[in-house]
């Protein structure tokens, strides 16, 4: 690798906007979020339903559905090339190939009339050109690597005729099959069983080691992350509100809403006790409060954060949280 | 059709079976995983070979008497279409005027028309003017309403909204006086200027159809990854969403094959379709209505056939639909 590359980052989100124009309005889903991802590094991006997560992953994939989702700004730079402004066809040859995606449900994220040998054999022929002979064979290796028993059997069967588990490893499969530098994992295991879900995030880790590429989970799952994240970015709202490296944010957060989240997950020691939940819901999108949008929820709020919204405070180094009082809240956590 | 997979917690399959618990701890977890996924394979295939689609659908009309009956009807008109020579030796042109409205006797059994030509004769050879017509018809209908509605669907926008307008436009022409109108513009009375009148009205109800299912298909999320892992347009619509929504054109085309041949009589009937010397079921019923009272027998064979012949076609498109949907059952 030279050295340029080592430094720059692979992948650089800046200032991401995303909005949905529907018949209610405008639902701003994502408003300046700006993240990025080194080679071989694995970011966690955390939030609840609706915070922005998956549209963001949908903007830099560029698979937004349009209408109604339209990027209003911003720039996704890979390896400091904007996809935003690159020709179609060439960002076409970009995914599956340099930059692919692991999607949430695999039964409905495979194509339920194709075979899943001629579904991984697509990504062979698609981006390599090759013959439907070899192709196949490839397509069987990468289950082999997945370790999906009696591959070459299997390969000839249909999606529904997988378990949940093997499923994700065919999704796994394809989306490596190319040897990606970046891979985005939207919620792979949130449709399986618990036993399911350490077997495949153990898998996935193990690929992305090997392969060496840039891996980006998204999640609301904080058991997932801890394990085989570098960097967390919790999301909220359509934007970032603290970033940090893992073990540092299960420290201490420096968000109050990172704080809640920690707080809410039950905890053996805190057996018999009430169990924490943030209060309130998630702001609309349509309707973000002003100032800062978790200021309705949050146990901190005062005058300042319904009038001023928090930008990215700098906490340490490679740490930055979006709220007034993150001095406040970093100490009591400590 | 995917089956939704049972999850009882007492029923996993091999590869969901127990690793040691708490996923963090484990780097042990993957190889064990291995280990236990040694075993039996899970899903389907220990039931036999795998099942596509359309093999399952196979698999349901083989068992549908309805679908059974049907066929054998369709296959049987389709013969007699092809070489009517092989149950009907006469020729249904070759007329005796002594014989005319006589009724059923020894080698002429359905009796005689007004000219005096066996109706028997003519009835099998009517069958080929229906079923090409048919045919034709729901060919080229089906063809130009999915390429367009399926184009539309997938692209959206100005093109789509265009395709919509100009297919309403089309419904809201009365289908009859469409036919008389414009079938006294182009003049002939062979069966293409009918195939051509009914390509251009059926084709929206088989667009709007086509649009509609590749809307749906166009959601799903197997079209979005295949679009993340890099498909052009052309795969996608070819390789991804065609086989997904293809099934309700083929059933609703099936269907209107059946009505394509009932409207093609209904036009000879009014004498704009086809023409003599075309032999065709819908002249035989027009030249008979004067002579209901008088020869019964005139009428009774040709509309009879052509009765069997929608509703066979229908019942095939009944069949079809259920066993390519069977949440509509």
């Amino acid at each position: 690798m030279t050295q340029p590359e080592a430094v720059a980052p692979l992948l650089d989100v800046r200032d991401l906007h995303v909005e949905f124009r529907t018949r209610d309005g405008v639902a701003k889903a994502v408003n300046g979020v700006s993240y990025s991802v080194r080679a071989g590094e694995t970011l966690a991006v955390l939030g609840e339903s609706g915070s922005g997560k998956s549209v963001t992953a949908q903007a830099v994939m560029g698979i937004l559905d349009s209408p109604p989702g339209y990027v209003t700004g911003g720039e996704v730079l890979f390896r400091g090339e904007d996809l935003l402004t690159m020709g179609g066809e060439r960002r076409r040859r970009l995914r599956g190939a340099k930059i692919s995606m692991i999607f949430q449900d695999a039964l409905s994220a495979l194509n339920p009339v194709m075979s899943v040998g001629a579904q991984l054999g697509e990504m062979f022929s698609v981006h390599d050109g090759m013959t439907r002979q070899d192709s196949r064979a490839k397509a069987v290796q990468m289950m082999e690597r997945v370790r999906i028993p009696a591959a070459k059997e299997r390969a000839g069967d249909y999606p529904h005729q997988f378990s949940g588990g093997m499923r994700q490893r065919i999704m796994i499969a394809m989306a490596l099959a190319l040897e990606p530098d970046l891979v985005i994992a939207d919620e792979p295991t949130t449709a399986l069983d618990v036993t399911v879900q350490a077997q495949v995030m153990d898998l996935l880790a193990e690929l992305r080691r090997e392969y060496r590429m840039g891996l980006i989970l998204i999640t609301h799952d904080l058991g997932v992350v801890a394990d085989v994240a570098d960097r967390i970015a919790v999301m909220y709202a359509g934007r970032i509100v603290e970033t940090a490296p893992v073990h540092e944010l299960y420290a201490a957060p420096a968000h109050p809403y990172t704080a809640g989240l920690l707080g809410s997950i039950p905890r053996l020691d805190h057996k018999g006790k009430e169990l924490h939940a943030i209060k309130g819901l998630p702001p609309s999108l349509t309707d973000i409060p002003a100032g800062c949008p978790f200021n309705p929820r949050c146990p901190r709020a005062r005058a300042v954060c319904r009038t001023d919204r928090p930008p990215l405070f700098d906490v340490a180094p490679g740490r930055a949280s979006a709220c007034h009082f993150w001095k406040e809240t970093l100490d009591d956590a400590g | 059709m995917p089956e939704p997979e049972p999850r009882e917690p007492g029923s996993l399959a091999p590869d969901e079976a127990v690793t040691p618990a708490g996923g963090g701890a484990s780097s042990l977890a993957t190889s064990d995983a291995e280990t236990l996924e040694g075993g039996p394979i899970p899903g389907g295939t220990a039931s036999g070979k795998a099942r596509s689609l359309w093999s399952d659908a196979w698999h349901d009309l083989r068992r549908n008497p309805v679908f059974l009956v049907s066929a054998l009807i369709i296959v049987f008109l389709v013969l007699i279409a092809l070489w009517p020579g092989l149950i009907a030796s006469g020729n249904p042109l070759q007329c005796d005027l002594a014989k005319a409205q006589e009724g059923s006797q020894p080698g002429h059994p359905f009796g005689f028309d007004t000219q005096g030509c066996d109706v028997y004769t003519r009835t099998v050879y009517g069958a080929r003017a229906s079923i090409t017509v048919g045919i034709c018809a729901t060919t080229g209908a089906a063809l130009l309403g999915s390429v367009l509605g399926g184009l539309a669907g997938f692209f959206g926008s100005w093109g789509d909204a265009l395709l919509s307008r100009t297919a309403d436009i089309f419904f809201g022409i009365p289908i009859i006086l469409g036919g008389l109108v414009f079938l006294s513009v182009v003049t002939g009375g062979s069966l293409w200027p009918v195939v051509g009148f009914i390509v251009l009205l059926g084709w929206p109800q088989i667009s709007r159809i086509a649009r509609g299912s590749v809307v749906t298909a166009r959601q799903h999320d197997y079209v979005q990854a295949a679009r993340a892992l890099g498909a052009g347009n052309t795969r996608l619509l070819l390789r991804h969403i065609a086989p997904n929504a293809v099934a309700p054109v083929i059933v609703v085309a099936t269907i209107a094959l059946g009505t394509y041949i009932a409207l093609e009589a209904t036009l000879s009937f009014l004498g704009v379709g086809l023409k003599p010397p075309t032999v065709s079921w819908g002249i035989d019923i027009s030249n008979a209505s004067t002579q209901i009272r008088n020869a019964p027998h005139m009428l009774l064979w040709p509309a009879g056939a052509l009765s069997i012949t929608v509703l066979a076609f229908i019942m095939l498109g009944d069949a079809v639909r259920d066993a390519l949907d069977p949440k509509l059952r």
